[in-house]
C-alpha cells in the first residue's frame, strides 16, 4: 500500500498533471497513514494526538447512542402498529425478536449515515481543493451527529439541502473546520426546522410511520400538550424507550459516550456541569412558580429529557463553536442550560429549545469571551497603574 | 531560605537517556561561534580567515549595537566564515592551538573598580553577551537599569542538565560572578532554586542573592514563570537574566583576568549510548563526543533540550545559552493508520490513546510531528501546562493578527517562545507557537524601536 501510494504521489506534485486533486490525494494518504512530516521548528517533540485523533473519539463516543437509536427506532416502529397495541418495549422485544426490530431502525438510519458522509465529504473536498488546503477532519463528527438529531424518515433530498446549506453557510464560508461560528450539525436541523416546517413540526415525525399506524408523541410534546399523565416513567427515559430523535432518547447511551469524552479529556468538563447545572436551576425556579403542567415537570426529569442531555454532552461542548476562556465556558454553559428550559416552557410551539439555546450561545460565545479577555487585560493595566502610582 | 513558591500547572515528560551522574573530558579541536544563537544581532567579523587569535579575543560585534562584542572561547586559528542562504553567518569556525593563550583583562579588587569599569570588561571579553533582557530575550543593553536579575540555576526541562553537578566545583567563582553583578546593579538578584532538584544547602553561604524556593513541574525553571511568582514584569520595565554558568565564567574573569568559558554539559537522550556528562568549552565541535556514541544513525542532534534546543548536524558546534546536548530519534516514517489504532506505545498528553494505562513508562519519543496542521480547535489545554496568567491562544491568534495593543495588553513582553514549548508539545492542530510568539516579539521589537 505504502509503496502504491509512493508510487503515484509524484502525479500530484506542483506543476504536474493531477496538481489540482493534490487536496484530495493527501486527504487519502493521511487517512491511511500518519504522514513522515518531522518538526521544523519550536519542540522537536509533539504529542500524539492529532485532530483526527481527537475527532474519531467524538465519532466512537456516539457510537452508543447511535446503535441504541437504531434499536428504539425499531421499537417504536413496531408500537405505533396497531397490530401491536397495547404493548410496551418490554413485551414488543420477544414478540417481534430483538434484531428483526434492530435491523429495522438500521436500515432506516443507514442511508442517512451514508448520505450525510457523501455530502459532506463533498463539500468538504471540494472546498478544501479550491482553497489549496488539505482535508480537514471536522466534517466526520458534524456527519456523524447528524444521523443524530434528524428525523429517521426525512427525505433524503430535505436531508442534502439542508446539510449542504449548513456546511457551505455555517462552516466553508468562515474558514472551514475551527473558524465556524456555530455548529455546523445544529445549523442543519435548525435549517430543517424552519425551511420544512410543515414536515418537521409536530411531534409524530420521531417515529416512522406506516399507513395504519397510531400517534405517538415525544414526552416533551405531550408534555407541552399538557398531558402530563401519558408521560414515559423516568427509568423509560434514561434508558432512552421514548420517541424522539435517535441519539436524543437514551440518557444512558449518552452517558457512556460523556465518559468516554471526559476520561479522554475531549470536552470541556466546565461547560458540560454547567450547561446541567443552568438548566437544573432554571426547572427549580419554574417548579417554583408552577403556572402550567409543563414547569410542575421536576427538575432532574427535564434533563434526561428530550435533547437536553444529547445537546450538553455532544453540542454545546465542540470547542470550536464554545467560548474559548475558562470562566467563559462556565458563563456560556449555564446560559444553555437556562435558556434551554426556558424556551422548551416558555415556547411550547418549539419543544427542543436545546437546539436554538446552543446555536443562540453559539453566537454570543466570541462575546462572552470579548469580556473576559478584558478583564484580563484590565488586571494587567492595574498591575501597571500600582506600580507608577 | 525564604519561601517556597509551588507551581500546580505544567507538565514533566519522562524520557530515556538521562544522564549518568559522571562527568568526563573533552576537549575537541574545532570550536565555533554561531552568531544566530543571539536573537537579533546581525554579526560584523572583525577578523579574518586564517587569522591567529587568543582566547578572549573578540570576533565579531553586533552592527546594530556596536560595543557588544562576542569572543573566542579558545586561542588557535579562524578557520572558516561559514555563510548559509542569503549570505547569512552561520558559523565563525575557530581551531584550537594545543597551548591555549588567553588575552588578559587584568585582574583587579571588584571595591577599586566602578560599575563604568566593570561593563566596558564584561563588553570587552564578550561574556556581556550571555546578559539577557526580558522583555524580548535578546542581549542586555548596559545602559539600562533592570528591576531585577535572576539567576538561573535550575533547569526542570525534559533531561535537563544537573546544575549541582555543574556549580559543584565552582561555588567560589559564582559567588565572584554575582559580586560583579552586584556591582552592576542595586536591584534585587534573585538566585532561585529547585525543592526537588537542588540541593538547597550547596548555595547556603551564597551572598548578595536573594534565595527563593520553587517547587513544581517544568516549566517551572523558567524566569518567565518565576518572574510572575515574585515579580510581574510591567510594560515598560526591564529585568536580566543570566544562567549561573555564564555566572562562573563572569566569576573567573575577574578572579583570574582570563576568559575561561569551560563549562560542564549534559549528553543525553535514547539514542546515545553512554548518556553522561562532559567537562568542555562553550561552542565545541560535537562531530567526535558523538562518534561512537550514537545507537542508529537517523536520529536528531539538538544542542538544548527537546523543546526548545536548536537542531544542529552531527558536524555542528554547541550553541551558547545551553548546557545540554540531546539526541533522539528521527521520526520521518509513516505510521500505518497511527491515528486509528489504540496506541498502547503511542506518546499523548491527553488520554486519546491507551498509553495512559502505563503512565510511569519513560518515553523514547521521536520527531514525527504526529499529524497534520490545521486551525486552532481545541481550547483550555494550552492553559493546563502555561502556569502564569497568560492566555495562550488569545495572545497567539493576536500575534498572528499583528494587533500590537492587544499583544501588550495580554502580556507579551512577560513571555518569550520557551514558555509556549509545552504548548506546542499538546498542542493537537500542531501549531508552532514558539515561532509565532517569536514572530510577535521580533515584530514589536522593530516597531518600538
Amino acid at each position: 500500500m505504502r509503496k502504491f501510494l509512493d508510487k503515484i504521489k509524484p502525479n500530484f506534485e506542483e506543476g504536474k498533471k493531477l496538481h489540482f486533486l493534490q487536496s484530495s490525494f493527501d486527504a487519502v494518504e493521511t487517512l491511511l497513514f500518519v504522514p513522515n512530516i518531522t518538526t521544523k521548528k519550536g519542540s522537536h517533540v509533539r504529542d500524539g494526538i492529532d485532530l483526527k485523533r481527537l475527532l474519531i473519539v467524538v465519532v466512537i463516543a456516539a457510537v452508543p447512542s447511535l446503535l441504541f437509536g437504531m434499536f428504539n427506532v425499531g421499537i417504536q416502529h413496531y408500537l405505533s402498529q396497531t397490530e401491536y397495541i397495547g404493548n410496551d418495549w418490554k413485551s414488543i422485544i420477544p414478540i417481534v425478536g430483538f434484531w428483526q426490530i434492530f435491523f429495522y431502525g438500521f436500515l432506516k438510519i443507514l442511508p442517512i449515515i451514508i448520505v450525510s458522509y457523501v455530502v459532506g465529504i463533498t463539500v468538504e473536498v471540494v472546498f478544501a481543493q479550491i482553497r489549496k488546503h488539505e482535508v480537514s477532519e471536522g466534517v466526520f463528527v458534524t456527519c456523524m451527529l447528524i444521523p443524530l438529531i434528524v428525523p429517521p424518515d426525512i427525505p433524503i433530498w430535505m436531508l442534502v439541502v439542508s446539510l449542504t446549506f449548513a456546511l457551505i453557510f455555517g462552516k466553508e464560508v468562515f474558514g472551514g473546520t475551527g473558524m465556524n461560528i456555530v455548529n455546523p450539525a445544529l445549523l442543519t436541523r435548525a435549517f430543517l426546522f424552519f425551511a420544512f416546517p410543515a414536515f418537521m413540526s409536530g411531534d409524530k415525525v420521531w417515529i416512522t410511520q406506516s399507513q395504519d399506524a397510531i400517534s405517538g408523541a415525544t414526552p416533551l410534546g405531550s408534555a407541552a400538550a399538557g398531558d402530563i399523565s401519558s408521560m414515559p416513567s423516568i427509568m423509560d427515559m434514561l434508558l432512552g424507550f421514548v420517541p424522539g430523535s435517535v441519539g436524543e432518547t437514551s440518557f444512558i447511551a449518552i452517558a457512556l459516550g460523556m465518559l468516554i469524552m471526559i476520561f479522554t479529556g475531549v470536552i470541556s468538563l466546565r461547560i458540560l456541569l454547567s450547561v446541567f447545572a443552568g438548566g437544573y436551576l432554571m426547572a427549580l425556579v419554574f417548579n417554583l412558580w408552577g403556572a402550567n403542567e409543563l414547569m410542575l415537570i421536576p427538575a432532574h426529569v427535564h434533563l434526561i429529557m428530550g435533547g437536553f442531555a444529547f445537546g450538553a454532552v455532544f453540542m454545546a461542548t465542540d470547542p470550536v463553536t464554545a467560548t474559548q476562556t475558562a470562566s467563559g465556558k462556565i458563563f456560556y454553559g449555564f446560559l444553555i442550560g437556562m435558556l434551554g428550559i426556558m424556551i422548551r416552557i416558555f415556547n411550547p410551539a418549539y419543544p427542543e429549545g436545546m437546539m436554538l439555546a446552543i446555536l443562540f450561545m453559539n453566537i454570543m460565545a466570541p462575546l462572552i469571551d470579548h469580556v473576559v479577555v478584558g478583564r484580563n487585560i484590565k488586571r494587567r493595566l492595574k498591575r501597571l497603574k500600582i506600580k507608577t502610582n | 531560605m525564604s519561601k517556597t513558591y509551588k507551581i500546580k500547572k505544567g507538565l514533566d515528560l519522562k524520557l530515556q537517556g538521562a544522564a549518568e551522574k559522571l562527568v568526563k573530558e573533552y576537549r575537541p579541536k574545532m570550536y565555533a561561534l554561531k552568531p544566530l544563537d543571539f536573537i537579533g544581532v546581525v554579526p560584523k567579523v572583525i577578523l579574518k580567515e586564517g587569522e591567529k587569535l587568543k582566547a578572549g579575543q573578540q570576533v565579531f560585534y553586533d552592527k546594530k549595537r556596536e560595543n557588544i562584542f562576542f569572543s573566542s572561547p579558545v586561542s588557535g586559528v579562524l578557520k572558516e566564515i561559514k555563510r548559509g542562504p542569503k549570505r547569512v553567518i552561520e558559523e565563525v569556525i575557530i581551531e584550537a592551538d594545543e597551548q591555549q593563550e588567553y588575552i588578559d583583562f587584568g585582574k583587579e579588587a571588584l571595591q577599586d573598580i566602578s560599575k563604568e569599569e566593570v561593563t566596558k570588561k564584561l563588553l570587552a571579553s564578550g561574556l556581556w553577551a550571555f546578559i539577557r533582557q526580558r522583555p524580548y530575550d535578546v542581549i542586555a543593553n548596559p545602559e539600562d537599569a533592570p528591576k531585577a536579575i535572576y539567576i538561573k540555576a535550575f533547569d526542570s526541562a525534559p533531561l535537563a542538565a544537573d546544575y549541582d553537578l555543574m556549580l559543584k566545583q565552582e561555588i567560589p567563582f559564582l559567588q565572584k560572578g554575582i559580586d560583579v553583578l552586584k556591582k552592576l546593579t542595586e536591584t534585587d538578584i534573585f538566585f532561585n532554586l529547585h525543592k526537588k532538584i537542588n540541593q538547597q544547602n550547596m548555595y547556603s553561604e551564597l551572598k548578595g542573592v536573594q534565595t527563593n524556593s520553587f517547587d513544581g513541574k517544568h516549566p517551572v525553571s523558567n524566569v518567565s514563570v518565576q518572574m510572575s511568582c515574585l515579580n510581574p514584569l510591567n510594560k515598560g520595565e526591564i529585568v536580566w537574566h543570566i544562567d549561573a554558568t555564564d555566572v562562573v565564567a563572569i566569576g573567573r574573569l575577574f578572579e583570574e583576568g582570563y576568559y575561561n568559558h569551560a563549562k560542564i554539559i549534559a549528553f543525553c537522550g535514547s539514542e546515545v549510548k553512554n548518556p553522561r556528562y562532559y567537562r568542555t568549552i562553550h561552542g565545541a565541535s560535537i562531530e567526535e563526543l558523538i562518534k561512537d556514541e550514537l545507537k542508529q544513525d537517523n536520529v536528531r542532534v539538538i544542542s538544548g533540550d527537546i523543546l526548545t534546543g536548536t537542531k544542529i548536524n552531527k558536524k555542528g558546534f554547541l550553541s551558547a545559552y545551553q548546557n545540554q546536548l540531546t539526541i533522539i530519534p528521527e521520526g520521518d516514517h509513516y505510521s500505518f493508520l497511527g491515528w486509528i489504532l489504540p496506541g498502547f506505545k503511542k506518546f499523548s498528553v491527553s488520554r486519546t490513546y491507551l498509553a495512559w494505562m502505563f503512565p510511569k513508562k519513560k518515553h523514547k519519543l521521536h520527531t514525527n510531528l504526529n499529524g497534520g496542521e490545521r486551525p486552532f480547535v481545541m481550547t483550555g489545554i494550552y492553559e493546563k501546562v502555561i502556569p502564569m496568567d497568560i492566555m495562550p491562544m488569545q495572545l497567539c491568534k493576536a500575534v498572528l493578527a499583528e494587533d500590537i495593543e492587544l499583544m501588550e495588553n495580554l502580556g507579551i513582553y512577560e513571555v518569550v517562545p520557551e514558555d509556549f514549548a509545552l504548548a506546542e508539545v499538546i498542542c493537537p492542530s500542531k501549531t508552532d507557537m514558539q515561532h509565532i510568539i517569536a514572530n510577535g516579539l521580533e515584530f514589536l521589537r522593530k516597531e518600538m524601536s
